[in-house]
């Protein structure tokens, strides 16, 4: 556990992931901190909820997903097909969950960091390119994530065969890539009840709208600019 | 829905274990739109039902669904579920689907069918149509909201009792069973003690050799606003897993909502009144499918040759 603490204390300029080597040879992940405060994304967002989803909604993804691959190692290691089957939503679920959430928090940045500015690089050629303006961008992320059914995300993606960005939803935790392989995530958004509730309530349309203004275009436009090169 | 509707403006709410807001929130037979026992006239008499009970309110509301009120005051559930997320809950989430559906089916062909039809016409075997999640919500909160009381919680006793021994083992193994069904629905969702009657696992499938064991209770996990009425269960009792359902009391731990609400507020009376609905409908539904086969077989045999008459009456491991 110390251990893992320890190794834990990174910044996200890398990927976020943690692999530590456990008494098994496992490799476990563990939770990465936020490269910023948690009341510095108010009043868009509350320090409140940034608290809980980040200490108590990822790490509980975190600690359910190492439980499920070590789990999922005996299984294997047993040779029990049925057992490794059957433990594969609990890792979509949390391993989706933490790869999310890993992208999410390097998605927000505080507004004195530069969070809400638009895209001028070449992020923003592409986003006019395929949806006409930045605005047209917001409006069309804002429905799909209005009118998801209960939870989820909404993403702008850079699909690299098509070399065009594009706006996708995933349910619950499912991570980008299971709407398609050429997907790489730019910008997701949460919009799981947690992610608002305590602030936002039953209002989600509030909380999307609120949300650009503390969005990390930098960080989608680094994205973009390595995955087109 | 008459009843409901009509009670939903009184101040005093219905008695959540009376008969009649049970018949009404359970009722009519659900598989009429898509189910083999449907029969062209049993539609009709669900459509003549609903207009009939729409008329019950007064002419401006008539055409709409109503939002039904929790059979207590928003308050009676604290300290364990507050008035504020009942207000959210009930006020606004429970009202936005009330009011989204009644936009949506308004000078459609659903806006002529009961709830539970409309729930089983835009599931559309498992392709939504955009009325399902509405439709869905607004029955399951009914049903939530029922599923509670103040004061609630303890063991649950008589058949009910007996029924959970018999096929959970014991009461603690079906709390274990449900806790673990609501824990683990990953997202949004439902968890639900159900009656199973007479039907296959298989979506739909009329199970071609019911026995006695097919009549059990089971507990399952639902996503978002899908139901048991889409598998043909008859839902006992349920508990509402999205976050919204805890969030502002217990924010993240949704395990200590469960077990408030499985020890404090879950009405074991309701389940039992349900119990006794979902059996009664069983029995009924049998009887209707005895009643069609033999319906079925005296038509064959009017107008076939007579050998299979003879194979009919011989001797039933025969008759295929
Ligand atoms: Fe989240
Ligand atoms: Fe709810």
């Amino acid at each position: 556990m110390a251990l893992r603490a320890l190794a834990a204390r990174k910044s996200l300029a890398g990927s976020g992931f943690q692999r530590i080597l456990g008494a098994r040879g496992l490799q476990t992940f563990s939770l990465p901190d936020l490269p910023y405060d948690y009341g510095a994304l108010e009043p868009a967002i509350s320090a409140e909820i940034m608290q809980l989803h980040h200490q108590k909604h990822h790490q509980a993804y975190i600690t359910n997903y190492n439980k499920a691959l070590e789990q999922l190692d005996a299984a294997i290691a047993k040779g029990d097909a049925s057992a490794v089957v059957k433990l594969q939503s609990a890792i979509k679920f949390n391993g989706g969950g933490h790869v999310n959430h890993s992208i999410f928090w390097n998605n927000l940045s505080p507004v004195k960091e530069g969070g809400g500015e638009p895209p001028h690089s070449s992020l923003g050629w592409a986003i006019d390119q395929s949806f006409g303006s930045f605005d047209a961008l917001i409006t069309k992320m804002n429905a799909e994530g209005a009118g998801l059914q209960g939870s989820g995300w909404v993403w702008l993606a850079l699909d690299k065969e098509l070399k065009k960005v594009v706006v996708e939803t995933t349910a619950n935790q499912d991570p980008l890539v299971t709407k398609g392989a050429s997907l790489v995530p730019l910008l997701g958004i949460d919009v799981w009840e947690h992610a608002y509730y305590l602030q936002y309530k039953n209002v989600r349309p509030d909380y999307l709208k609120n949300i650009w203004k503390v969005i990390n275009w930098k960080y989608a436009s680094q994205v973009y600019e390595k995955e087109s090169a | 829905m008459v009843i409901l509707a009509v009670l939903a403006a009184a101040t005093t709410p219905p008695p959540f274990a009376a008969p009649n807001s049970l018949t009404s929130a359970l009722g009519p037979p659900w598989k009429g739109l898509t189910g083999s026992l449907g029969s062209p006239s049993s539609l009709q008499w669900l459509k003549k039902q609903r207009q009939c009970k729409r008329k019950a309110g007064t002419s401006s509301i008539c055409a709409k669904f109503e939002l039904k009120p929790p059979p207590y005051p928003l308050d009676a559930l604290e300290p364990h579920m507050s008035k504020e997320t009942l207000e959210y809950h009930w006020g606004k989430h429970h009202r936005g689907y009330v009011d989204n559906l009644n936009k949506q089916i308004e000078g459609t062909e659903l806006d002529e069918l009961s709830l539970e039809d409309i729930i089983l016409a835009t599931h559309n075997n498992g392709d939504l149509l955009p009325p399902f999640n509405n439709a869905a919500q607004i029955w399951n909160h009914d049903f939530f909201w029922e599923s509670m009381k103040p004061g609630g919680g303890g063991r649950p006793s008589g058949e009910l009792l007996e029924l959970i021994n018999r096929d959970f083992g014991s009461f603690e193994r079906f709390i274990d069973d449900i806790r673990l069904a609501a824990a683990t629905q990953f997202g949004s969702g439902w968890a639900w003690l159900a009656y199973k009657a007479n039907r296959l696992d298989v979506e739909n499938a009329v199970n071609p050799n019911p026995t006695d064991e097919d009549k059990r209770l089971v507990v399952v996990k639902s996503p978002n606003a899908v139901n048991p009425l889409i598998w043909d269960y008859s839902p006992l009792l349920t508990i509402d897993v999205w976050e919204h359902a805890y969030y502002l009391d217990v924010q993240n731990r949704r395990a200590d909502y469960i077990t408030f609400f499985l020890e404090k507020l879950v009405s074991w009376e309701a389940v039992s009144s349900r119990l006794e609905i979902a059996k009664a409908r069983a029995v009924e539904r049998e009887e209707e499918e005895e009643r069609r086969k033999r319906e079925e077989e005296e038509k064959s045999s009017d107008g076939e040759v007579a050998e299979i008459y003879v194979d009919n009456k011989s001797d039933d491991s025969e008759a295929e």
